[in-house]
This record gives structure tokens, C-alpha cells and sequence, in this order.
């Protein structure tokens, strides 16, 4: 065997001369597609049939639970019962403040971390450490965790809020309450999340070149306009993407607020995909559901586009 | 705003996808708005409309 083989050539003298006999015939393209297709058929299996299969039922009045009644073409009817319907439109104001009070905290909690974790000081690595640990938490333990956080009696949250402000730990409840439960679960993903806006936001103050802020200096601009007119415009495209990701994760929010509130105290605290859910499993409306279903993916990937428009203009950059 | 209009007249990709990029905006807004069931009931027809022109235009020239 001569030393100097390369491994293509090595890998064509270990192949088996009836395997060779048989590939042999076949192009590159051939052989791709024989590589790909697995992953073809299975992405067709677990998504697109899926879909396809919840957009037929979301035209009947199909239920899961009654197998043996069939079910029958309903038309548009489901959408619109659903966009008619004024709980699903209470649902979505839920859904919407829920995405509107998240967001802005998380980008600027985690902006503001993101700008001081920018800065070199002793134990950088260690802080930032620490910061990204909520995110790495599953969120059915974070909705355990600060359950227990939120309990009048033994809770944390109260005695922490009771230090700040003198009012008696014990005469709130976070959880039980009307007013504050929409609050509860908007300060529990905020402390999940935050992390990761600002894991973004520090990618985005990390690309901008020094030589940038030498330039100002230069020039004798200010630290306050530096921030508005270098750092601010060219972290801004990051920011965007933050807010996308977590538009888009946030408008599908099930598990932290089930595990937290349940959608209550009455549906104050119940999300569109909370709703979607009991709709679906415990009332078993399926087709009703599954139009329902239809309606928050054609939203949910109407943002999608937006986003990918914004990280085609973040990449042309 | 010449220049955009004579972008989307000449059916150029940018202000096309920024017209269907408002759209689905504004379906959103609508879909989650607490002032008109109206608003609520046509966001999914806007949502939709934005979509699809989003995924038309985006085979336009740059």
C-alpha cells in the first residue's frame, strides 16, 4: 500500500467490489439524495403532515374523543365562531400584555447587563455565569420554583417586596389575585429570559470595533452621545432579533404560566395556547381547536418572515 | 419616498416586503388590540394577506 493514499482513495479500495458495482452507476446528485432523504421523509412525517392534516380538520367538526360519530365539513364555521368569539379576543389581550411587558423589561434588563458585563472587571466570566443560569432551567422547574417564591406566607417575593415598601407580606397574594396575577407570570418569564436578550445584546456590543469609539474620542464626543449615535444604531439590528426571538417563543407560552397560574385566578392569567389547549383536550373540540391552532401559526409565521427579513439584514451588514 | 414609490411601481423586492412587513404588523395589532371586536374579527384575513404577499415579493428583483 502506498503511504502517500489520500482517504478518498483509501475509503474506494475498502469499499466491497460488489457495493463499488452497485454505486458506481449512480451520480452525485443520486448519491445526495439518497443522503438526504431520510431526513426528507421524516420532516414530511412529523411536520408537514401534521399541518396539512390539522388544516383538513380545522374545516370539520371533527372530536377526538368520539371516533365512531365521524365528522362533518363545516366550512369556514370554526373561524368564524373563533373570531367572533370575545373570550378568544379577552385571550389575546392576556397573550398581548403578557408579550408587550415581557419584552420591554427583558430588553432593557437585559441591555442594561448586557452593557455592564461589556465592561472588563475582576470575575466577569464567573457573573455572566450566573446571569445565563435561569435560562438553562426547564421552565416546569422555574413555574415550581417561583410558586413557591410567590406564597404569602413563606414566600420570598413577598417579605423582599415587604422590605422595600413596609406593606405586610402576608396581605397579597401574587398568584391569587386579579390585578397582580397578569404581573406574577410577566416578572417570572422576565427573570427566565433576561438572560438571553442579554446574551444577544453582548454579541451585538462585542462587534463593534474600538476603533469607532477612538474615532469619537477624537472628536470629543461625549460617553452620552457615543451610546445614542455608535453603540445604540449598531447594537440595534441585535436588539431587533431579541425581541423577534422572544415574540415569537413568548405569543406560544404554555408551560411556565400552567405550572405557575393555570391560566387563573378566573382566565386572567390564560393565554391563547392555554385556551388552544383545553379546547382541544379537555373540551375535545378538535376541529374547532385545530382552527384555532391554524390561526396562531399563520401569525406566529407571519412574524417569522419579519424576523428572517431582519437577520438577512443583520448578515448583509 | 419618490424613490419608494418608484421601487414598488418598478416591483423591486425592499418596499414590497416592507408593505407586507406592515401588513402582518398591523394584523397582529389587530388580533391583540382591546378596543374593537370588529378589528379582531378581520386580523386574521390581514395577517394572511401579508403573509402571502411577504413570500410573493420576496422572489422580486433587489
Amino acid at each position: 500500500m502506498a503511504t502517500n493514499d489520500t482517504p478518498l482513495e483509501r475509503i474506494a479500495r475498502a469499499t466491497p467490489d460488489s457495493l463499488a458495482g452497485r454505486v458506481g452507476g449512480l451520480g452525485d446528485r443520486a448519491i445526495a439524495w439518497i443522503f438526504i432523504a431520510p431526513t426528507i421523509v421524516l420532516l414530511l412525517a412529523i411536520n408537514i403532515f401534521p399541518l396539512i392534516w390539522t388544516i383538513n380538520l380545522s374545516f370539520t367538526n371533527y372530536r377526538a374523543n368520539r371516533l365512531t360519530l365521524g365528522s362533518e365539513y363545516v366550512g369556514l364555521r370554526n373561524y368564524e365562531r373563533i373570531l367572533t368569539d370575545p373570550d378568544i379576543w379577552h385571550n389575546m389581550q392576556v397573550t398581548a400584555h403578557f408579550l408587550f411587558w415581557t419584552i420591554f423589561f427583558q430588553v432593557l434588563i437585559g441591555f442594561a447587563l448586557a452593557w455592564l458585563i461589556n465592561r472588563n472587571f475582576r470575575g466577569n466570566a464567573f457573573w455572566t455565569t450566573v446571569i445565563v443560569l435561569p435560562m438553562m432551567l426547564s421552565p416546569a422547574v422555574v413555574g415550581n420554583f417561583w410558586t413557591f417564591l410567590y406564597q404569602p406566607q413563606i414566600g420570598l417575593f413577598n417579605y423582599v417586596v415587604s422590605f422595600f415598601t413596609g406593606v405586610d407580606p402576608a396581605s397579597f397574594q401574587m398568584i391569587g389575585s386579579v390585578r397582580l396575577a397578569p404581573w406574577a407570570i410577566v416578572i417570572a418569564d422576565t427573570w427566565m429570559w433576561t438572560p438571553f436578550v442579554m446574551l444577544i445584546c453582548l454579541a451585538g456590543l462585542r462587534s463593534i470595533p474600538g476603533y469607532i469609539y477612538e474615532a469619537a474620542e477624537i472628536d470629543r464626543a461625549s460617553k452620552w452621545r457615543q451610546f445614542w449615535t455608535i453603540t445604540i444604531p449598531m447594537v440595534l439590528p441585535f436588539l431587533m432579533l431579541a425581541v423577534l426571538f422572544r415574540g415569537i417563543e413568548n405569543f406560544k407560552m404554555f408551560d411556565l404560566v400552567v405550572e405557575l397560574t393555570s391560566g387563573g385566578p378566573g382566565s386572567t392569567t390564560e393565554l391563547a395556547s392555554i385556551n388552544l389547549k383545553r379546547e382541544a383536550f379537555e373540551k375535545w373540540r378538535t376541529g374547532y381547536s385545530s382552527a384555532f391552532a391554524i390561526i396562531l401559526f399563520v401569525t406566529v409565521f407571519g412574524l417569522a418572515n419579519i424576523y428572517v427579513k431582519a437577520l438577512n439584514r443583520v448578515k448583509s451588514r | 419616498m419618490t424613490e419608494f414609490l418608484e421601487n414598488l411601481a418598478r416591483l423591486r423586492r425592499g418596499p414590497w416586503e416592507m408593505v407586507a412587513s406592515i401588513l402582518i404588523g398591523l394584523g397582529v395589532v389587530m388580533l391583540m388590540q382591546p378596543f374593537a371586536l370588529q378589528l379582531f374579527s378581520w386580523s386574521l384575513i390581514v395577517i394572511l394577506a401579508g403573509t402571502v404577499m411577504f413570500m410573493i415579493v420576496s422572489h422580486f428583483p433587489d
